[in-house]
């Protein structure tokens, strides 16, 4: 009797029931937890101790991953020897992330700005335009593409492959920015309005602050996508002197009479992956913001 | 929306509903603002989309005059086996990849959905390969997978699983399911941030509810958690269907078509055709279909989602 009364108590008291797991579970998801941590990490750790190791030991197996010989740049200097140099190659790819994060910030930035404040003809349907860009991948259009580049004069240019990275992330990024301006209260814009900030100044000066998350969400997002891109990369650069990093590591692996370089890959593999995690562990909130606002809305 | 804003203004709220909508007249100054966007977008996407489409009836070389030839191409391509394997194996690993990133990425979901001590560092332990891009890990992959300077191969050997050395990569089977591991490793971070998005917003009380009413945990999963996810889950399969339906820097970086082009991708055949064999006319007819066949598939998948809203 006594203990069905008990049972009825631990039910409810007055905080909510939490259903808390007894210990000997919670400790074995964390065990798993963390076992799952370390196969998906893995990969990544080990090819960047294998970086390090000496050009002979980066023949051999890599077990293990770090160097058994002493640590050494050889790798990063074989890199190196390809081409044009390492850094002229990580400058390209530089160029056209950060070129491509800052062209995509300013134009989803202003269509967001519009589609927002303003009404005009025709709305709907140019915003469905630039959405549809998303139904159709550009994959499929790779063909007329290089043809249109051709005639702009911008192939095998750094211009023309940045021009078509900011039409690829606009899709998202004009969604993005459209409903961050739309999140800016409506009294905030009157008021300045009253104060005389119209048109750009009022963007600019008033509203661009408020909107800066947003900002921050659609330039990471772009820079890391541009950084990655391989496809478009390996069709519109041919000029052994415009290679991104991607291409330039690809044409490493493709090695000399087939004998494959694997610490020079690898160290290829590190250098783009490296800033990407860097940028991704520092900015996190805003990547992950980026992620789901497709899902929720 | 605006209309909530000024019903909650209390008294002097008809002259700022009448100020609010002289403000919103009609504003040819947003046509300028959104100008570039769609200046890029009908040069990179609408020109090249009626361009695909108009040179796939022509005979198109990269250099000399193109020739119209009607539906030629499509004649070629209906014809083409090897198109059509590669259409065939692209199916496959579309359906191999789709299930294994949407189970992967929902169990990880629901595995790092709740609070506990250290959630947020496997969450980003999780997604970490997500950031890494499709070249840099294939390329990754290369070498893990490579018989003799690899991981896998040796690694097997020395636990006593394979008497010597075991080429990953010269199989179909091994090689193809390395390449999706792979791809499963990357990805499945991406969805289960998605589909946690989902898994949160579902109320606390849903669970309890049922749970006081006996419903065992395969039944809240089932009941509960799997409807009121749908949203999310249809967009998680959208996006694993398309991505993986237009694969090709895996396969080409880690397999190179092989073995014997067994794992060439639909998207790699349309590269090989267009850009080393130079048959642009024939490599747009491809596109064309290939696109079609993408745009049934999406509407299929938001079908899904549009009747089960309609069925609430």
């Amino acid at each position: 009797m006594s203990d069905i009364v008990t049972g009825r108590d631990a039910v409810r008291p007055h905080q909510p029931v939490r259903h808390r797991p007894p210990k000997r579970i919670r400790l074995a998801q964390q065990a798993a937890s963390i076992l799952v941590a370390a196969l998906f990490l893995f990969p990544l750790v080990w090819t960047v101790l294998v970086t390090f190791k000496s050009k002979a030991e980066s023949a051999q197996p890599p077990l293990p991953p770090w160097p058994v010989n002493g640590w050494s740049l050889e790798n990063y200097h074989s890199l190196d020897q390809f081409g044009a140099g390492l850094m002229h190659y990580a400058e390209n790819s530089l160029v056209i992330a950060f070129g491509t994060a800052a062209l995509t910030v300013v134009v989803s930035t202003l269509a967001g700005y519009g589609f927002s404040r303003f009404r005009f003809p025709m709305k709907g349907a140019f915003f469905i335009l630039i959405l549809a860009t998303m139904m159709v991948p550009f994959q499929s259009i790779l063909t007329p593409l290089f043809l249109i580049l051709t005639r702009l004069h911008l192939n095998n240019s750094l211009v023309g492959l940045i021009l078509i990275y900011v039409t690829l992330q606009l899709p998202f990024s004009v969604f993005m920015m459209r409903n961050a301006f739309d999140a800016v209260p409506r009294e905030i814009a009157e008021a300045a309005r009253i104060d005389g900030a119209r048109g750009l100044k009022l963007l600019v000066f008033v509203l661009g602050p408020l909107v800066m998350p947003g900002v921050a969400s659609v330039g990471l997002i772009a820079f890391l996508n541009a950084w990655n891109e391989f496809l478009g990369a390996l069709v519109f650069l041919s000029d052994q002197d415009k290679y991104t990093l991607p291409i330039l590591v690809n044409a490493v692996r493709q090695g000399h009479f087939g004998a494959i370089d694997w610490g020079a890959v690898q160290a290829g593999v590190a250098v783009m992956m490296l800033p990407c995690l860097a940028l991704f562990l520092i900015l996190q909130r805003y990547y992950i913001r980026g992620l789901t606002a497709g899902a929720v809305k | 929306m605006s209309g909530t804003e000024i019903d909650d203004r209390p008294g002097g709220a008809p002259s700022s509903a009448r100020r609010v909508r002289r403000r919103r007249r009609i504003d040819y100054a947003g046509l300028f603002y959104i100008a570039p966007a769609v200046i890029l977008v009908v040069v990179f996407f609408v020109i090249p989309l009626g361009m695909m489409v108009w040179m796939s009836f022509h005979n198109w070389p990269l250099m000399g005059r193109p020739r119209w030839i009607g539906l030629g191409n499509y004649a070629t391509l209906w014809h083409d086996q090897l198109f059509w394997n590669a259409l065939g194996f692209t199916i496959y690993y579309t359906v191999c990849a789709t299930i294994g990133l949407l189970a992967v990425g929902l169990a990880l979901a629901l595995f790092v959905e709740k609070p506990r001590p250290g959630v947020s560092l496997y969450r980003t332990a999780y997604f970490l390969p997500v950031v890494v891009g499709f070249a840099s890990a294939s390329l990754l992959w290369l070498w893990l997978s490579n018989v003799d300077s690899g991981l896998f191969s040796p690694l097997a050997q020395r636990l006593g699983l394979t008497e010597v050395l075991y080429n990953v990569n010269a199989q179909f089977d091994s090689a193809f399911w390395s390449v999706t591991l792979m791809v499963i490793w990357k990805m499945s971070g991406f969805y289960m941030v998605i589909l946690m998005s989902g898994l949160q917003a579902i109320p606390a009380d849903f669970h309890e509810a049922a749970r006081i009413d006996g419903a065992n945990s395969r039944q809240r999963f089932l009941f509960i958690t799997l409807p009121l996810i749908r949203r999310p889950l249809v967009l998680a399969l959208i996006l694993a269907v398309t991505g993986s339906m237009l694969a090709f820097d895996q396969f080409y970086i880690v397999l190179a078509g092989g073995p014997q082009n067994e794992t060439l991708t639909a998207v790699y055949w349309i590269f090989n055709q267009s850009f080393v064999s130079f048959r642009l006319g024939y490599g747009s007819a491809l596109s064309v279909v290939l696109l079609a066949i993408l745009l049934v598939l999406s509407l299929v998948q938001l079908r899904l989602l549009h009747g089960q809203e309609d069925g609430r």
